[in-house]
């Protein structure tokens, strides 16, 4: 595995723990002419929760979607290199986007629920991929799910309420719940917290910290506390190159790169 | 290794995919072909009218039937069928005579008399004159037997007397420059459309002259100077909702305000004119106010900041910079009423008026009304001509639309 | 503004006294509006009072015949109102598959290049005079329609509600595109990328989030078109003939509020017989019908943009 651009003494011991889940050799993203990701390399474990952190405009957001292919709704992005995931190459011409996106799920920066009841937010995955044997499984499915996303107790008795009216935060774990009651194995989440407040930020950092029993989960973040808190592996971008890559504790206690250093202090970005 | 090839669900949800798309993609298809088969259907049916095939007789200025003192009474239509009597001496038959007098227009008497009008020496010279042949004479020529024509299964005659003319090299098929040149007449081949030229011109002007400024000042009042109030609100559902009111119902308004009230002519380019006028407000209003909009407020304050009053910086800065696109909504405007037809019906511009107006008050059709009018005649030719007359009507929207957007393309700025 | 310290020229001066002017102007242009309302509804309803005078408001809003020219007249609205509305089924029938699915081709699967065609092509049908329609409908889709009936052995009225109703129908195809083009735009992307994120098709996005989350726009757009639909003269005084027939056959021929206002008004009028005065009342109808679903649309599309603002 080569790591261009990355200054890295040992492998993070994250890494060498876990199965590789994701790993992504030289990938280069471009909008038209303009390149927003440059010769990236990295390696994202199973199991564990990786960070994605750095100065606005550096690439988090467009690495994370090139993951699973969300790019390719946009016209003019085009993705160079190779990103595997469990050895398979997803930007490879017989992978099926709308498979690959079943085992990759994804939470946006706002909370986005479907215009539709609570109820049918969630079973809109089971129901277009067909994982549901019958009603009864469907209401399983979807009771699981959001019991997984700790929303269950609060919204239990109003299933066939709209799920735009819930409260932020409430939204925010319904998208969880969404995107898990498909079985995904790896989930992108792109700022989750970022549109929530303090309290509701603090109920999805313990979800997320439940998940990543089961997931493989990758999060956007802007709060250097909360890389710290919930990530066991934390990347930091740059201008569209990854600096630095490292078990969690290493990046915020001892960084290697003087750019690095000056983000998480605060110095720049 | 994990297999992200389409599983059989995924082949048929993808497959459904390419099914949704292909409809969506025919809907538009559809409208693209219903557009085509429109527009064909009018160009083909356009085509026999575009010529017409035109006879040149030569004939004695017969004295006895004009008096050179007197020739708007002299009998030019005996002096032509002396002409055509002279043209076939082998048929003496009264019946067949008087057949042969129908296969030419009687617009070839007219334009004798306008000859010898211009030039009273003529009399009693041998002169060629030339005219159009009937309409039904026409239409047989041109291979097209239609239900109505006059000349029936028993035609022989007609048609032998036609290839007889056409041998002596009597008949060209020429541009039917009548159909630009004249006014409305009850005879197919002398049916023109310069009167509704000219009606719809008058229309238009008037609604133009009153639309236009009407509409500046109403934009210019609720876009720069009027407070947020009551007033205000009651004049933007106003307009918002003149502007879905069906035309038919400002025709009604116009019979009765500008008709029974105020007295003005009945089938007047006037009042068809003011009703468009009000017809197209709304639309000249909303697009003004986008206009006077988009200049940016910089402009404005910018204005106010040399001292000049509110209505210096509007009238000599944020105006000019909107006029652009306050003309591109007004062409679009005025292209909407040009091709509006229910209104003027109300008011009565649908009367068969042979005269070309020279006068707003006179009475008048227009444009679209005569589309109207000839499509409910039962000649055959006219239904060539009402095809002639509509593609007429398209190219003068083609024309305004192509304006506006030259207009938008050209002037209008992105701040 | 009166400070006279400043040395004030005559121009400065002048305008205290023109801009007022200016001002009662535009004022007095916007009136307009209103006045062009009130125009029509104190003179249309003015004829209309004259003939609920002479007609009894229930015989004309229930009666279910329409004889103006007999020697008893009677003036029964229903057979013009049911004609009127099964033109307008028939031309919602075709105009709402068609212009909801060119919106869709147009705001989600058209490229650029695809909408710079498509685009022009609705607004070039949107630009057709409706005189030019209804001569289309009544001297080709209505001879086309009976022959094809003969094909299969049905009588169709020369003058038919499906001729005309079908021409209608893609009157309307541009306006209903059009509008639901601005509400399926106006659907947040971030709903699109939710539905794609799950891995959902494009066409399984469409179908169960864009058109959902669209929905009220696409009903408001429906609402106009009706109003539109009902508010259409020429095609119906071309194509769909004066006979008052009550049915709901769509090859017979029937009448419709606006053809009976033409007709009523064709020829001599004289505003003292209740025929005149009918075309009035039916204006009033029609007028009144048409403001309701107006009214009702642009509420429905204000509340839709306050729910994405
Ligand atoms: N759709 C797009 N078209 C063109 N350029 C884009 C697009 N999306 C992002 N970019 C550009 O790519 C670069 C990286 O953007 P990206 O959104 O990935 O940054 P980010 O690290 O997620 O920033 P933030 O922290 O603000 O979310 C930026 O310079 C941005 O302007
Ligand atoms: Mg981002």
């Amino acid at each position: 595995m080569s790591f261009k651009t990355v200054f890295t003494p040992a492998i993070p011991a994250i890494i060498a723990a876990n199965a590789p889940k994701i790993v992504a050799q030289d990938v280069n993203v471009y909008y038209g002419e303009k390149s927003a990701i440059k010769e990236l390399s990295i390696t994202i474990p199973d199991k564990a929760v990786s960070a994605f952190i750095g100065p606005s405009g550096c690439g988090k957001s467009t690495f994370l979607r090139s993951i699973n292919r969300m790019n390719d709704t946009i016209p003019s992005c085009r993705v160079t290199g190779k990103i595997a995931f469990d050895g398979m190459d997803i930007y490879d011409r017989a992978v099926d986007v709308v498979e690959l996106r079943a085992r990759i799920g994804m939470v946006f920066q706002k909370p986005n629920p479907f215009p539709k009841s609570i109820f049918e937010n969630v079973a809109y995955g089971v129901r277009i991929h067909g994982l549901a044997k019958d009603k009864v499984d469907l209401e399983r499915i979807v009771t699981e799910s959001l019991q997984r996303a700790s929303l269950w107790d609060e919204v239990k008795d109003r299933l066939a309420h709209a799920g735009t009216g819930l409260s932020g935060g409430q939204q925010q774990r319904l998208c969880i719940a969404r995107a898990i009651a498909v079985n995904p194995e790896v989930i992108l989440m792109d700022e989750p917290c970022s549109a929530l407040d303090p309290i509701a930020t603090a109920r999805i950092e313990e979800l997320i910290s439940d998940l990543k029993q089961n997931f493989c989960i990758v999060i956007v973040t802007h709060s250097m506390q909360q890389a710290a808190r919930v990530s066991d592996l934390t990347a930091f971008f740059h201008l569209g190159t990854l600096v630095e890559v490292g078990d969690t504790d290493a990046v915020f206690t001892n960084p290697q790169e003087k750019r690095t250093q000056d983000y998480i202090t605060g110095r720049f970005g | 290794m994990p297999n992200f090839t389409s599983s059989p669900r995924t082949l048929k949800r993808n497959r459904s995919e390419r099914i949704f798309r292909a409809i969506c993609q025919s809907a538009i298809a559809l409208t693209a072909l219903f557009l085509v088969f429109l527009i064909s259907n009018l160009a083909i049916n356009a085509i026999p009218s575009l010529t017409q095939y035109v006879v040149r007789l030569s004939l004695v200025v017969d004295p006895a039937k004009v008096d050179a003192t007197q020739i708007a009474a002299g009998d030019f239509q005996a002096i032509v069928r002396t002409a055509i009597a002279a043209e076939f001496p082998d048929v003496t038959a009264k019946p067949e005579k008087k057949k042969l007098v129908k296969l030419f227009s009687t617009s070839i008497a007219e334009n004798l008399q306008r000859q010898v009008t211009a030039d009273p020496s003529l009399i009693g010279k041998t002169i060629t004159v030339e005219g159009p042949l009937a309409a039904d004479a026409d239409s047989f020529l041109k291979g097209q037997q239609m239900s109505v024509s006059a000349l029936g299964e028993n035609s022989d005659f007609e048609a032998r007397a036609l290839a007889k003319l056409k041998e002596a090299g009597k008949l060209t098929r020429e541009f039917s420059w009548s159909l630009l040149t004249n006014g409305d007449s009850r005879s197919p081949e002398k049916a023109g459309l310069r009167g509704a030229f000219m009606g719809s011109l008058f229309t238009i002007a008037i609604t133009l002259l009153v639309a236009l400024p009407l509409g500046v000042a109403a934009a210019l009042y609720l876009e720069e100077f009027a407070r947020q109030s009551r007033l205000r609100d009651l004049i933007e559902v106003n307009i918002n909702n003149l502007a879905a009111v069906p035309s038919i119902i400002f025709g009604l308004l116009g019979l009765a305000v500008f008709v029974n009230k105020f007295g003005l002519p009945r089938s007047s380019p006037l009042v068809g004119g003011l009703v468009l006028a009000l017809l197209v407000l709304p639309t000249i209003i909303i697009a003004s106010r986008a206009a006077l909009r988009s200049v940016p407020p910089s402009i404005r304050e910018a204005a106010l900041g040399v001292g000049a009053s509110h209505q210096q910086s509007v009238f000599h800065h944020v105006l000019p910079l909107a006029v652009p696109g306050i003309l591109t909504g007004t062409i679009l405007g005025v292209a909407r009423a040009l091709g509006e037809t229910a209104p003027l019906l109300m008011i009565g511009m649908v009367a068969f008026i042979a005269d070309v107006p020279t006068r707003i008050t006179d009475a008048a059709t227009a444009l679209p009304v005569q589309v109207y009018l000839w499509s409910a005649l039962p000649e055959a030719a006219f239904r060539s001509r009402t095809s002639v007359a509509i593609l007429a009507l398209l190219i003068v929207l083609f024309v305004f639309n192509a304006l506006a957007i030259w207009l938008r393309n050209r002037f209008e700025r992105r701040w | 503004m009166t400070t006279t310290s400043l040395n004030l020229t005559k121009k400065y001066r002048l305008r205290h006294y023109t801009e007022p002017v200016v001002f009662s102007l535009m004022l007095g242009a916007s009136f307009f509006a209103v006045l062009t309302t009130l125009g029509i509804v104190l003179s249309v309803a003015s004829e209309s009072y004259r003939f609920f005078s002479a007609v009894p408001l229930q015989s004309f809003l229930f009666g279910t015949e329409w004889a103006p020219s007999s020697p008893i007249p009677s003036f029964g609205f229903v057979p013009l109102i049911v004609g009127t509305l099964l033109i307008t089924i028939i031309a919602l029938a075709v105009a709402a598959p068609i212009g909801i699915l060119s919106a869709v081709y147009m705001a989600e699967y058209a490229t650029p290049r695809a909408r710079a065609f498509a685009k022009p092509l609705l607004e070039l049908l949107a630009g057709i005079p409706t005189v030019v329609l209804g001569f289309f409908a009544a001297l080709t889709v209505a001879p086309f329609i009976r022959a094809m009936g003969a094909q299969v052995g049905l009588t169709i009225a020369s003058e038919s509600a499906l001729a005309a109703g079908l021409v209608m129908g893609m009157m309307i195809v541009p306006l209903i595109s059009s509008l639901s083009d601005d509400v399926i735009n106006a659907v947040p992307q971030a709903m699109r990328d939710g539905s794609y994120a799950m891995g959902a098709t494009q066409s399984e996005t469409i179908r169960k989030v864009v058109l959902p989350a669209a929905f009220p726009g696409i009903v408001s757009a429906f609402i106009l078109a009706i109003s539109r639909a009902i508010g259409e003269t020429m095609i119906v005084v071309m194509a769909a003939g004066l006979a008052p027939n009550l049915s709901i056959n769509p090859l017979a021929a029937v009448t419709t509020v606006t053809v009976q206002i033409n007709a009523m008004l064709v020829g001599d009028q004289e505003f003292d017989s209740a025929k005149t005065l009918s075309a009035f009342a039916l204006g009033l109808t029609l007028f009144v019908l048409t403001l309701i679903l107006n009214v009702i649309a642009l509420r429905v599309v204000r509340q839709y943009k306050e729910h994405y603002a």
